[in-house]
């Protein structure tokens, strides 16, 4: 068996040798490098652009969005951001005109050498400004989308509730930050264009470029090269970037490579949605939840992308894993003049959670119970009901992560000798976080995109797996190589997988919402299923035994060897001339959504953590050390517990980050803190000891179990640092990052 | 301008202007791609690698510097196909997960290990630390580089 085996990864070897070939690894002959220009205000017209007469242009390719064969949009939700601003800008950095050029040096300088002229229109740059209206950039109140969901009924519940307590949470822009900036090369054909670089979702990218140079399916190609992480950030965005080369290889009829420097990644790209949440919540005195009334607001930013379904993701997860018959959870998003917001790693849920755990926290203190004792009062059980009105039967490691979580790291007694004054200058915390995770796309989108994936036999026998899902770190090609394996019956060693490349490989849907695994690594299992029963049936007529069986590796009937695998594989293929089965998503039985009253199944299945943060708080500085986090998380089964275990550890961290210290600067609509000097992430020594717990809770409808895994991470170190920090200091922290600035503020009001 | 230095062990030269940058030098006039750029100002250490023993960014060095130096390159780690205890240790512990942080971090940990054969856990934290990685949370890099001591000691 391969699954639950830590077998050396498919895509291990080059990394460590320095081979695995990363975009700008790349070089083409006679390729141009390419560069965006950006506006360079928040709001404004366009009133002239002037490219400076002294410079020689003859060797510069210009492109603007007159050059574009198609519409001037990229092709998303709803198609209402343009590749290259017209007349009108709505957001710092927004890309106006491409240039590229021989070399990077005569591209920076020829952009040196183009004056952009505007008219400044008054922006919208945050939550508050799009709500009071003063200035509508959308629609008519600039709201760009809102959910509702209701269950029970929660004014008459609020009515009879003991206590009512209330709470405002805020959460701020992340960047996904992963180390390799974005980057694409664009190489024109004949009547075709192909595109390769560091990429998420390679069939985003190829719808973007069909709509816009009006290619076929055929015509527009698109290939990931080795990807330097993505969290989110190589979701949607790389879109934009590969249409960009694309317009700019068009025009000068030559490759274009176009690769962006830190600085402007940072300053161009999508973030995580900032957000302000507020909690009603109606309580009995025994702890229980009765009634629940949620806003969430999030800023989107100036373009739609993708926020309507963060804004989905944020809405059905703001209750929590906790049971309360009353709710009412509304969700907004607004449009601002700051760059949009999209994809990162947790997709609102990281921001709901921060609130509804904070919420939790406040509760528990004003009613005076711990903490655990009133999660462990509400927490959704098997059979309970979620608040779109999901009732949870399968896969439920609710109470399991708790209590893994607590025991292993003896919260309860370290909790008691938390001290808040365990030095002059120094006090140690303790604080526990419960979360859940809903894996695949919301609703019935798994049912409407209807992933595929196959599975070939290459002419030296060998499983190949067919996929459109990318690797992009997690581990991708070892756990679909390690599922089909087990699934065939034959060894690791030869199942091999093909490069994400559209000419290539079905659509298997994008590389998010922690579905690799659970969705599409289904679809490859079952692909792998459809493909060994064409051959058994193969076999049953060649060797005239109907109960022929594939075992490990080999054609058996009644216990007699017929024939190996490969041997088998290649007489089909003599026969035939090829040996291919497809399969596709279909949704589980009994999993039913309605998009109108946005209730009923919200995902298949719920992953499930629990987290203990232990800090040490420095009442001097007020700086906050993480020594130690302990998590369990129920994940179905780990297909590879040492790849599990690394998505648990870097999701964690990258929440560390959220918690403590990644904040970006604004100063009107252009971030200031652009940089990695500036922008702080976590580093070794500022990683805490970590501890981590893998409960496996079978999912029967996930291969081998399996549920989502590679977001649930992202989830639970913010609120369980911020209970930390109250436990240590008494400072009850509603905003994060929980920066020495943000700490001392809520100190000093003690 | 012509200078020699050593690269992985052997005598290159190269024609490049003397501020260009040695990552610059090693990517395009050597085609050693294998030294990465995160962030171009010495912060991300994605371009580590080591000059006469010791661990630098090579976007923050002019080629010219290194006029007569001995520079070793992820390239320069694995010897005759054989991957260095390093390699081995972080493919076998899940040290690279997307990998555009590991050939620095494997420099940074081989110049460690050059100079502390048996490092404790805080001496490979404080000299990965010029070093991020965004996709570990660090554990399984440490946990790698403390496999390769030991294997290396076993040796």
């Amino acid at each position: 068996m391969a699954v639950g085996q830590n077998v050396l990864r498919k895509e291990g070897f080059e990394k460590l040798t320095g081979a695995a070939r990363y975009i700008d690894d790349i070089a083409l002959d006679a390729m141009l490098h390419g560069k965006t220009i950006r506006s360079r205000l928040a709001r404004g017209r366009i009133k002239a652009i002037e490219f400076d007469p002294a410079f020689d242009w003859s060797r510069i390719v210009i492109a603007d969005h007159r050059d574009i064969p198609g519409a001037n949009y990229v092709a998303l939700i709803e198609n209402d951001q343009p590749l290259l601003a017209e007349s009108e800008v709505r957001h710092y950095d927004e890309p106006i005109l491409l240039v590229a050029a021989e070399s990077r040096q005569l591209v920076e300088a020829a952009a040196r050498h183009i004056r952009i002229e505007y008219e400044e229109l008054p922006p919208v740059l945050t939550i508050e400004e799009a709500l009071n209206g003063a200035e509508i950039i959308h629609g008519t109140d600039n709201v760009t989308k809102t959910f509702l969901i209701v269950r029970g009924d929660v004014d008459e519940a609020f009515g009879h509730a003991d206590r009512i307590i209330e709470g405002e949470y805020r959460v701020p822009h992340q960047e996904q930050l992963y180390i390799e900036p974005q980057g694409m090369i664009a190489v024109p054909g004949d009547g075709e264009m192909t595109v390769m670089g560091s990429m998420q979702c390679p069939y985003y990218i190829h719808k973007a470029l069909k709509q816009l140079f009006g290619l076929s399916d055929e015509k527009a190609i698109v290939i990931q090269t080795t990807t330097g992480g993505g969290f989110g950030g190589k979701e949607e965005y790389p879109s934009v970037i590969a249409a960009h080369a694309a317009l700019l290889a068009l025009k000068a009829q030559r490759p274009v490579k176009l690769i962006y420097d830190r600085a402007e990644d940072i300053a161009a790209t999508t973030k995580r949605h900032p957000g302000v949440i507020r909690h009603r919540t109606g309580v009995m005195n025994d702890g229980s939840l009765v009634a629940s009334e949620i806003d969430i607001v999030l800023d989107g930013g100036a373009y739609i992308t993708l926020t309507p379904v963060v804004l989905s993701r944020a809405a059905i997860h703001a209750l929590g894993p906790y049971r309360c018959d009353n709710v009412r959870i509304t969700g907004r998003a607004v449009a601002t003049n700051t760059p949009p917001n999209g994809a990162f790693r947790g997709f609102g849920a990281p921001q709901v959670t921060f609130a509804y755990e904070m919420q939790m926290e406040r509760i528990a203190a004003e009613l005076k119970i711990d903490p655990l004792e009133l999660r462990r009062i509400n927490l959704l059980r098997a059979g309970d009901t979620t608040a779109t009105g999901q009732k949870l039967t399968w896969s439920v490691g609710s109470e399991e992560v708790l209590n893994a979580t607590v025991e292993k790291s003896d919260y309860e007694n370290k909790k008691k000798r938390a001290s808040r004054s365990l030095s002059r200058e120094k006090r140690r915390g303790v604080g526990l976080s419960f979360f859940f995770h809903g894996a695949g796309f919301t609703g019935s989108g798994e049912a409407r995109m209807k992933a595929r994936a196959g599975i070939e036999i290459t002419t030296e026998g060998r499983a190949r797996v067919l996929s459109g899902s990318t690797e992009i770190g997690q581990g991708t090609q070892t756990i679909f190589c390690q599922i089909v394996a087990d699934e065939l019956g034959v060894d690791f060693a030869d199942v091999e997988i093909e490069e994400p490349d559209t000419s290539r490989v079905p659509d298997s849907g994008p590389t998010v919402a922690s579905r690799t695994c659970m969705v599409v690594g289904r679809v490859v299992q079952l692909a792998a299923g459809e493909l060994k029963e064409k051959l058994t049936r193969f076999v049953a007529e060649r060797y005239g035994a109907p109960e022929a069986q594939l075992i490990a590796g080999e054609f058996t009937a009644n216990g007699k060897r017929l024939a190996g695998f490969t041997e088998i594989a290649r007489e089909y293929i003599a026969q035939h001339g090829e040996l291919r089965a497809e399969a596709r998503y279909a949704s589980p039985p009994g999993i039913v959504w309605d998009d109108e009253t946005y209730s009923g199944d919200a995902y298949p299945a719920y992953s499930w953590g629990a987290e203990v943060a232990e800090v040490e708080v420095d009442i001097d500085t007020f700086e906050v050390t993480v020594q130690k986090i302990t998590t369990a998380q129920d994940i179905g089964r780990a297909i590879h517990p040492i790849l599990a275990a690394g998505q648990i550890e870097g999701g964690t961290l990258q929440a560390v980050g959220y918690g403590l210290c990644e904040e970006l600067v604004w100063e009107r609509g252009r971030i200031v803190n652009n940089r990695l000097t500036n922008y702080i992430i976590p580093t070794a020594l500022d990683a805490p000891e970590m501890e981590t717990i893998i409960v496996e809770n079978p999912y029967p409808h996930g291969p081998f179990g399996a549920k989502g895994l590679g977001e649930l991470p992202m989830d639970g170190a913010a609120p369980a640092i911020a209970a930390a920090v109250f436990n240590a200091t008494g400072a009850f922290v509603t905003e994060i990052p929980i920066t020495p600035e943000r700490l001392q503020a809520a100190m000093e009001k003690l | 301008m012509k200078i020699t230095f050593h690269v992985n062990g052997t005598a290159r030269e190269v024609d490049a202007p003397p501020l260009k940058r040695l990552l610059d030098v090693l990517r395009e006039d050597l085609r050693l791609t294998g030294t990465k750029e995160g962030c171009g100002e010495g912060e991300c250490g994605a371009c580590s690698v080591i000059i006469d023993g010791e661990v630098i960014n090579s976007c923050l060095v002019p080629v010219c510097q290194t006029r007569g130096a001995h520079v070793t390159t992820v390239e320069g780690l694995a010897r005759g196909g054989q991957l260095d205890p390093l390699q081995q240790a972080f493919l076998e512990c899940g040290g690279a997960q997307c990998g555009i942080c590991t050939p620095g971090m494997l420099i940074a940990a081989r110049a460690l290990l050059d100079a502390t054969p048996q490092p404790t856990r805080d001496e490979i934290k404080e000299a990965i630390a010029g070093n991020l990685c965004r996709c570990t949370g660090y554990v399984k890099i440490i946990e790698a580089i403390e496999e390769a001591a030991k294997v290396t000691a076993e040796a």
